[in-house]
């Protein structure tokens, strides 16, 4: 499960209760939780939608990069392995429409938002997995830092949505720890399989960093976010706790990290690192990435393929009613 | 005024957008093993309800979770609207005397 701080530019409206927003900030600030019929302002509202459904959409996006090895998996241990975390990403994304849901909004409603381009989902699934590196490197840099993102989200203010991460941070765990031991077997076989490891750190760490999205500068939500506690840390602090928490397990393995600004600093027992692309982020989040096209394609595809599956599903629903129905009639 | 559990209906003008049918929603229980009550762990879209149990079964049993599963059509549940929380939780409030420790009991008495 993979959030990301999208910042999109989109105005939050004028306060449209005074009274009702004080006294909901005063059950906030009490570290209430917030439950689906609760008054709550519509900026809150809108802003959770928005939130939790791009965090449902990268799910499953997600599911594509990986899905990509499945059938190429080295061994059957590591396939195994595989499938069942593409399929806990898909159970992933479906907590989380559901949580999302709860705020009168229906799934399709939001599926057709992703199919039409209209939503967003985590810039990290706009990157090629070339090798079977690259889906050690996802399971231990991307679910990494989707880690660190949403262990504070457990705590979030809506119970829908602190109760879905919950369970999804008990499942990522087992993902972070599989791609870990990929890179792990990797890094200590052959001059190939090393360089095979190092390559797809180089190609996953900057794009991880920028999964915290931008800096706090820059950052648009964060106010109301921290305020209504959706969120608990800045972009950057949680960009932090996960370099200091990565470079070590890296220097482990023996790579190296594509960054010649990376040293310890003694002073602030914090890992410095050089300056983020932000740049490349705002290109591959308007769309301009490596994969964008890609993805958006195979999720038509998915979704259209799929139709008659629905239909026929619910068709079937409904003749098993009607002749329910009339069996009692008789 | 009780309300549907959890989401209201779908405003008519959202509904419009979307050309599909929407797939019922379940409200999904589960009991973690025998002598415990099940417990809601959320919910699912499902044609019907054999299919709502196989989607409970992969979705919120992957890594051992129950033994019993439950699916209530959404819609079914009628929901308490915290707008009453008030009046109907608050009265028990000053009801100290429904509780054990209200009465007093002489230490010489014992356990009671």
């Amino acid at each position: 499960m993979y959030t990301q701080a999208l910042n999109t530019r989109e105005a939050i409206g004028p306060v449209e209760d005074p009274e009702h927003e004080a006294r909901f900030q005063a059950r906030v600030d009490g570290e209430e939780k917030v439950e689906p019929n609760d008054w709550m302002p519509e900026a809150y509202r809108r802003l959770l939608v928005r939130q939790i459904s791009q965090h449902a959409h990268s799910e499953i996006v997600g599911m594509l990069p990986e899905g990509n090895w499945i059938t190429r998996a080295p061994t059957l241990r590591r396939k195994a392995a595989l499938l069942a975390k593409v399929q806990d990403e898909g159970g992933h994304g479906l907590y989380l429409y559901a949580a999302a849901e709860t705020l009168d909004v229906s799934r399709e409603e939001l599926v057709e938002q992703l199919l039409a381009g209209k939503a967003k989902y985590s810039s990290i699934f706009n990157y090629p997995t070339l090798t079977w590196a690259d889906i050690g490197a996802v399971g231990w840099l991307v679910d990494g830092a989707a880690i660190m993102n949403q262990i504070p989200l457990c705590r979030c203010s809506y119970g829908p949505y602190a109760r879905a991460m919950i369970r999804i941070c008990k499942e990522e765990s087992f993902h972070q720890r599989q791609g870990y031991e990929i890179i792990l077997t990797l890094s200590r076989g052959t001059a190939e399989q090393k360089a095979m490891a190092q390559g797809a750190l180089n190609r996953w760490w900057w794009p991880s960093l920028m999964m915290f999205g931008p800096s706090d500068k820059e950052s648009q939500h964060s106010d109301k976010s921290m305020r209504w506690k959706v969120k608990r840390f800045s972009n950057d602090e949680l960009r932090q706790k996960f370099v200091d928490a990565t470079v070590p397990q890296g220097l482990y393995l023996g790579l190296t990290f594509p960054d010649p600004e990376l040293r310890f600093d003694e002073a602030s027992g914090h890992w410095a690192f050089g300056a983020i692309d932000f740049d490349e982020l705002r290109q591959v989040i308007a769309g301009n990435g490596p994969c964008n096209h890609e993805r958006m394609k195979a999720r038509r595809k998915a979704h259209d393929d799929g139709a008659w599956v629905r239909e026929a599903a619910l068709a079937y629903a409904e003749k098993r009613r009607s002749r329910r129905d009339t069996a009692r009639a008789a | 005024m009780p309300r549907s559990a959890g989401r209201g209906g779908i405003p008519q003008e959202r509904r419009e957008l979307v050309t599909e049918r929407n797939i019922p929603l379940w409200e999904v229980f589960i009991r973690s093993r025998n002598g415990l009550a099940h417990k809601h762990v959320g919910s699912l879209h499902a044609a019907d309800s054999e299919m709502a149990l196989q989607a409970a079964r992969d979705v919120y049993t992957r890594r051992g979770e129950g033994l019993s599963i439950w699916v209530v059509p959404s819609a079914a549940i009628v929901a308490s609207d915290p707008a009453d929380k008030e009046v109907l939780f608050e009265p028990t409030a000053s009801k100290v005397y429904r509780h054990p420790t209200f009465y007093e009991v002489p230490d010489e008495v014992g356990h009671m």
